[in-house]
């Protein structure tokens, strides 16, 4: 009985010293009640905002959010790098070189697209239309439902 | 490659185009110090204060990055110009309900892929284009032909053609076709923003460095192809994608059997161009996936055909 204890304990401080700060690197990231892309949403997170992420389990982070939400976040979301959002801000203060930070907001960004736009060398209507076809988890649960494909999603 | 940096070397505002020269003379020498030395020497003749000359240092490292190092904000970027790039020379189709349709099985095969998230996520279109081909652009935005419609029989067959193309943008493959100097130029314009507010010129280096890497991507996409490899690659993550996703992998070869015949039938334009034969992908996939006949579930052909047949049958 006291080894099973020890176990435990031994287990969650392990899962505790492996919680660790990790940056959202895409636009909308939903954290998820289950491991699975189709699982409810139980809350979202912003680009380039920071989650306490667990142990990766089978590509998915078990994570905590800065208003104390938990849940699941798959691993293509998230970044071990800080993100820096803002073009020429200054790292330096936060101790953290620039070879461990994701140069987010700089280099080819939306200011670079607006340039394209205002000289008029692409055209992005369609792309904007083509960015807005979304199906929701519900559409899509429905689709594969009737479609007689497997309800598992991993 | 002087000319190509020609740019860099000209006057630019303040101590930028030392800065510049400096991370230039890294990139030539391939060496660290030389940077760190160099920063040093611009602060000290009073270019740059102490913490603009440690951002130049900690920029050396920028210049060494490659595609990888891209983050999926710029992956989108890249991937929205691509599109409308290959939007001037393939016209959208503008038919709501199968593109609706496409969206709907692209996005719920997209799931199962191994980078189920991108920055702005994966969305599908169709081209006005007897061609068969299919195109990934990078972050996720997917395009596919009329011409490619016509080689898929069923619902089975075009998750087969979406799964194949959804894995040239889980593995980045798009993204590996910019040309290294392209991004080493960009990288290094982003090192010396950090250690000076972005300028008009800047802006203008970098959306040129842009449009290039775009134009990399799409000249791949279009006329050169992806290597045999990668496409060997994209083929067999499909199955498995495939497989999770619950569809039959055969639909796959099934897929690129008709393909052939339709290929050799418009002598070797499109998807032909830019693609190893289908005959040879087909076989190659026989030996990977149990090469049972399958029947299509009714459900998957009747939505299939309500969404898809109009498109295939008429102009």
């Amino acid at each position: 009985m006291k080894i099973r204890v020890l176990a435990v304990l031994l287990t969650i401080s392990t899962g505790a010293a492996l919680a660790a700060p990790m940056s959202v690197q895409v636009r909308n990231c939903r954290v998820r009640a289950t491991p699975s892309q189709l699982g409810a949403t139980v809350a979202t997170v912003e680009y380039g905002a920071v989650v306490q992420a667990g142990a990766l389990q089978n590509g998915w982070y078990p994570v905590t959010t800065a208003d104390g939400k938990t849940g699941w976040v798959h691993e293509s979301a998230l970044s071990k790098k800080p993100i820096v959002m803002r073009a020429g801000a200054n790292d330096a203060a936060t101790g953290v070189s620039s070879d461990e930070v994701a140069l987010a907001g700089k280099g080819f960004n939306e200011k670079v697209e607006a340039k394209l736009r205002k000289d008029g060398k692409l055209d992005y209507t369609w792309v904007d239309r083509m960015a807005a076809f979304n199906a929701s988890p519900d559409q899509i649960m429905k689709f594969r439902l009737q479609g007689h494909l497997p309800g598992g999603v991993q | 490659m002087s000319d190509r940096h020609s740019w860099r070397l000209s006057p630019l505002v303040g101590g930028a185009a030392l800065v510049s020269g400096l991370l230039a003379a890294v990139l030539f020498s391939g060496c660290a110090e030389v940077s760190e030395a160099g920063a040093g020497i611009a602060q000290a003749a009073g270019v740059l204060s102490p913490s603009e000359a440690q951002a130049v240092t900690r920029g050396a490292k920028a210049v060494e990055k490659s595609w990888q190092d891209l983050t999926p904000e710029q992956e989108y970027y890249i991937g929205r110009a691509v599109v409308a790039q290959v939007l001037q020379t393939y016209p959208p189709l503008d038919r709501p309900q199968a593109n609706d349709y496409l969206n709907l099985l692209g996005q719920s095969l997209a799931v199962f892929s191994e980078r189920p998230e991108t920055f702005g996520g994966y969305h599908f279109l169709l081209l006005d284009s007897d061609e068969i081909n299919a195109f990934a652009a990078p972050g996720g935005l997917i395009l596919v032909t009329r011409g490619m419609l016509r080689c898929c029989q069923n619902e089975d067959e075009l998750a087969a053609v979406l799964a194949h193309e959804i894995c040239h943008v889980e593995q980045k493959h798009g993204l590996s076709a910019i040309k290294q100097g392209r991004l080493t130029e960009a990288f290094t314009i982003v090192a010396a923003e950090s250690a000076k507010q972005m300028g008009g010129e800047e802006l203008a280096a970098l959306t040129r460095e842009f449009e290039g890497s775009v134009g990399d991507v799409v000249m791949t996409l279009t006329t050169s192809g992806y290597s045999r490899k990668q496409e060997r690659n994209a083929d067999a993550a499909a199955v498995e994608l495939l497989q999770r996703a619950g569809y039959p992998a055969t639909a796959m070869i099934a897929m690129l059997e008709r393909m052939d015949e339709r290929l050799a039938d418009a002598g070797g334009l499109g998807f032909a161009k830019t693609h190893p034969s289908a005959k040879s992908r087909a076989d190659a996939l026989r030996t990977m996936v149990a090469g049972a006949e399958f029947a299509p579930d009714p459900v998957r052909q009747q939505r299939f055909s309500v969404a898809i047949q109009p498109i295939v049958a008429g102009k």
